[in-house]
């Protein structure tokens, strides 16, 4: 299904897509009330940008001194091209470690990788331990939203499967009580479990470490309590010095949701004495978007979600109507570079308000990269109706003797034909609009009149 | 540097022509007020602008061509809409034999606000309009044209249409619950994605309605006219003008 | 070919021009480091109490199992740190000492040798840092100048108590890791 098919079911609810669209705007204006605080603000995005243009510039560079440094920190560092590589690689350490139950963190990577099934298929338990992704794990759905998961779910929905699947009350809606039940039933996962398995936030080349920041702790509980730790990152997450750190911290969460920093935010140098600790790095599609030169700036995202926050389309559609691993107008100009024909409806979902662009802290220039989407997709699709109607459209606009009598044809037929005719499901501006109404002249008409 | 006298040519985006003339009458007339001597083209059609984002922006050369041609002999160019001036400046294809021209055209257009203050060096404007008023922010003008500070960065608070309108007598500028939220308009957009579109422009609509604003004022007639489509079926109550008619009836 | 070579190699195919690396200039940071510190651990929803408030605190909790690294509050650690990290999981109290603290979010870092063992701040139920107040710096950058290059194997900026919105976004203290955060500046 497209992008508008899937919007249009979605506002079939008004009431629920009313309370997605409020919930994400308070979101939006927790960040827009935290960045105001700031006075450097401005410079800051500047900064990060630039860090990131920098980086993605010289990325071999940074890659290979981020795997020589890590490397002398005892960590054992991999290298996968694509999606199958990197399942490939964790399903071979799981094995080595004789182990079929896994912790995982937030990872939009092993999203985008499809690990879960993966390792489902192979027999290994795989249990997400941020509250959000657990949860949605229940349901079986895929993440609506890169940072907050289950913000398409309401405390019911959320009590109703903690009832069938953790014996919590039922109709008990009390998010202290949900989340204390969460709480026994992962720590228990926790205190169990002999691998964990996260993401990674940012790669730091010149130390040879990496940042995981949650404000749940689970990333930590995970991997502190296991034996093996398992980072799983795109290779755009690097950048150069430690020192960048302190622009990205001070971005990130408040673009996220508001928050000056989230509550921890772990460095990982070397391996706990006698345990060990993986590194994959994960090309699948990144060089390959490195090299298109107008949408190379896309790698450039820290995965705060701020740009779905913001996007008045993401907020009355939802994470699902884009079918993408990440939505929005970020999910927007990263998914056509992997399959342009099955993510081709989501440049056009866009009004190209600009909005993203502005609060996107590494200043990725999401609306411009929408609207070139749309140049490569008309041309990949080669021939089309709407490509005909836009070259009589030009066509049109080019003569203005055409144009005028055109304008002239169509201001009579919308004086003369009747309404029924003119308000019929074919005339979808007509199913909750009215035309303007038509004035007695054009202005043409009225300047040759008063000014010829 | 300031011309005395400055020759204008005025561009009106075809929609205006056809649907709002009033538009490019008080655009037109309020220009003349400041001292201008305003042509306008009648061979002119328009900016290429539908077809460009639609993804068609090498299909546009056709009417890019044209434009080029129809205002390269002018001082400045003033159009009352910031997304065809947007478009002109940063989204014409190149047509590689009138480069010059393109170029000229590209630096001397202006979004009417734009052209007032930054080259008009217009201060204040006298007269009466005593009316409860919301400001429709259009994103091509707020985000791309920078005609306003946008809430969403950390950059000193300004906005030139309220700079021309804040003398006016009786003018209240009511303050929105979400001051730049897009009217879903997006030229196909509209039709394409219309359940959003139009439940995007409803929630505008909503946002100047509980606040009992009489006239959405805006500076992109495209944007009125979505939301003036949706208001006249829902019967809403409230009038839609664009700034430029405001101005050039508070100076009548 | 191996993976890393291919990738290497796409990407060395690329003709990049270098973009330049910029420097990170000094910021103005808050005139009251302390005070500023204080709403920024009370933002998180984390809180700063005197010693003596601690000490009555401890005292009227019946707390079991207490963790403390700290000098101040060593009289009332019951218990060494393990070697399995999951024999602290009844830890109720766990006192460390930070190494300083960022005014701008309340941010404190430590590091493996804070922490002797890593999941100490997360596996306790309540956790307790000790600051000295003369080691707080004004924002982030002024805290990775003083972390430096330093070669810990594990490092972390805590900030607050464990928590989490993702249930219809309303925010619940305690989620995985410590129900509390309390710190105690001297």
């Amino acid at each position: 299904m497209s992008h508008p098919k899937l919007a249009e079911e979605f506002l079939k609810d008004p009431e629920r897509a009313k309370w997605h669209d409020e919930t994400l705007w308070i979101v939006r204006k927790n960040r827009d009330a935290t960045i105001q605080q700031i006075p450097e603000w401005e410079e800051l995005r500047e900064l990060g940008s630039q860090i990131k243009d920098h980086t993605l510039s010289k990325l071999d560079f940074y890659l290979e001194e981020l795997e020589r440094k890590a490397t002398e920190n005892g960590i054992i560092v991999h290298w996968a091209e694509n999606a199958q590589e990197h399942n490939e690689i964790v399903g071979k350490i799981l094995e080595e470690k004789h182990c079929n139950a896994i912790v995982k963190s937030k990872s939009i990577l092993t999203e985008e990788c499809h690990l879960n099934p993966y390792l489902e298929a192979k027999g290994i338990e795989v249990v997400d331990t941020d509250l959000g992704e657990r949860i949605i794990q229940f349901l079986k759905q895929p993440p609506s939203h890169i940072v907050m998961p289950a913000i398409h779910l309401k405390k019911s929905d959320i009590s109703e499967v903690f009832h069938r699947e953790l014996n919590t009350e039922k109709g008990n809606i009390d998010p202290i009580y949900l989340t204390y039940a969460a709480r026994l039933h992962l720590r228990d996962k926790f205190l169990n479990a002999k691998v964990a398995i996260t993401g990674v936030n940012f790669a730091v080349a010149e130390t040879g470490e990496f940042v995981v920041c949650t404000n749940e702790g689970n990333a930590d509980m995970g991997v502190h309590l296991a034996d093996t730790h398992i980072a799983c990152m795109g290779i755009e997450k690097v950048i150069p010095k430690r020192e960048h750190l302190g622009v990205f911290l001070r971005l990130l969460a408040r673009s996220a949701t508001g928050q000056s920093i989230t509550n921890y935010n772990s460095h990982f140098r070397s391996p706990a004495p006698g345990k060990e600790l993986h590194l994959i790095l994960v090309d699948n599609g990144r060089t390959k978007q490195l090299g298109r030169e107008k949408f190379r700036n896309s790698l450039k995202c820290i995965r705060c979600g701020a740009c779905m926050n913001t996007c008045p389309i993401y907020r009355r559609s939802g994470g699902f109507s884009y079918e993408s691993t990440v939505p929005g107008p970020i999910g927007s100009i990263l998914s056509p570079g992997i399959d342009i024909k099955k993510y081709s409806s989501l440049p056009f979902a866009s009004t190209l308000c600009g909005s993203c662009t502005d609060v996107c802290p590494v200043k990725i220039n999401i609306h411009e990269q929408l609207y070139e989407w749309r140049q490569e997709i008309t041309k990949a699709q080669g021939a089309s109706l709407k490509g005909a109607s836009m070259k009589i459209a030009d066509t049109i606009f080019k003569n203005p003797l055409v144009y005028k009598l055109s304008g002239k044809v169509m201001r009579a037929s919308l004086k003369n034909l009747p309404d029924k005719l003119i308000y019929n499901p074919l005339n979808t501006w007509g199913t909750q609009r009215n035309l303007p109404e038509l004035p007695k002249e054009t202005f043409q008409s009225w300047y040759k009149k008063n000014r010829g | 540097m300031q011309i005395t006298q400055p020759h204008i040519g005025l561009f009106i985006p075809c929609y205006i022509d056809q649907f709002y003339p009033n538009v490019a009458i008080a655009t037109l007339e309020l220009l003349e007020k400041f001292g201008c001597k305003v042509s306008y083209p009648l061979q002119q059609t328009c900016c290429g602008q539908p077809m460009s984002n639609a993804g068609f922006e090498n299909l546009s050369k056709g009417t890019t061509e044209k434009f080029i041609k129809d205002f390269a002999s002018f001082d400045y160019i003033v159009a009352p809409s910031g997304s065809c001036v947007l478009h002109i400046k940063d989204h014409q294809p190149e047509i590689d034999n009138l480069e010059k021209n393109q170029k000229y055209v590209q630096s001397r257009i202006f979004e009417l606000s734009e052209f007032l203050i930054d080259i008009l060096k217009v201060e204040s404007i006298q007269g009466d309009f005593p009316h409860r008023i919301g400001f429709h922010s259009s994103c091509h003008g707020l985000r791309g044209l920078r005609l306003a500070s946008d809430t969403e960065r950390n950059t000193p608070s300004f906005n030139k249409v309220h700079f021309l309108m804040k003398d006016l007598k009786g003018m209240e500028w009511v303050s929105l619950t979400r001051k730049d939220e897009c009217c879903g308009f997006g030229g196909t957009f509209a039709v394409t994605e219309e359940a959003i579109s139009v439940q995007m422009g409803k929630d505008r609509i909503a946002d100047h309605l509980d606040k009992n604003i009489e006239i959405m004022v805006g500076g992109d007639v495209s944007c009125l006219m979505h939301m003036q489509g949706i208001a006249t079926r829902d019967q809403n109550d409230i009038k839609f003008m664009h700034f430029a008619e405001v101005l050039n009836q508070a100076l009548s | 070919m191996s993976s890393k070579n291919s990738i290497l190699t796409n990407i060395r195919a690329l003709v990049m021009e270098e973009k330049l690396l910029p420097s990170i200039p000094d910021f103005e940071v808050a005139p009251d480091l302390e005070a500023a510190f204080i709403e920024g651990i009370i933002g998180n929803k984390g809180e700063v109490v005197s010693k003596s408030d601690l000490l009555l605190l401890i005292e009227k909790s019946g707390f079991k199992k207490i963790y403390s690294s700290s000098e101040i509050f060593s009289q009332y650690s019951n218990c060494a740190l393990p070697q399995k990290a999951s024999e602290f999981a009844e830890l109720d109290l766990a006192i460390i000492e930070g190494q300083f603290g960022v005014a701008e979010n309340g941010a404190i870092w430590m590091d493996d040798t804070d922490l002797g063992l890593r999941a100490v701040p997360f596996i306790t139920a309540h956790l307790v840092i000790v600051l000295k107040r003369k080691n707080l710096v004004g924002n982030m950058h002024e805290g990775y100048k003083k972390v430096g290059l330093a070669k810990s194997g594990f490092g972390i900026f805590v900030a607050g108590p464990s928590k989490t919105a993702d249930i219809e976004q309303s925010l619940v203290i305690g989620a995985h890791g410590a129900m509390s955060l309390r710190v105690v500046l001297t």
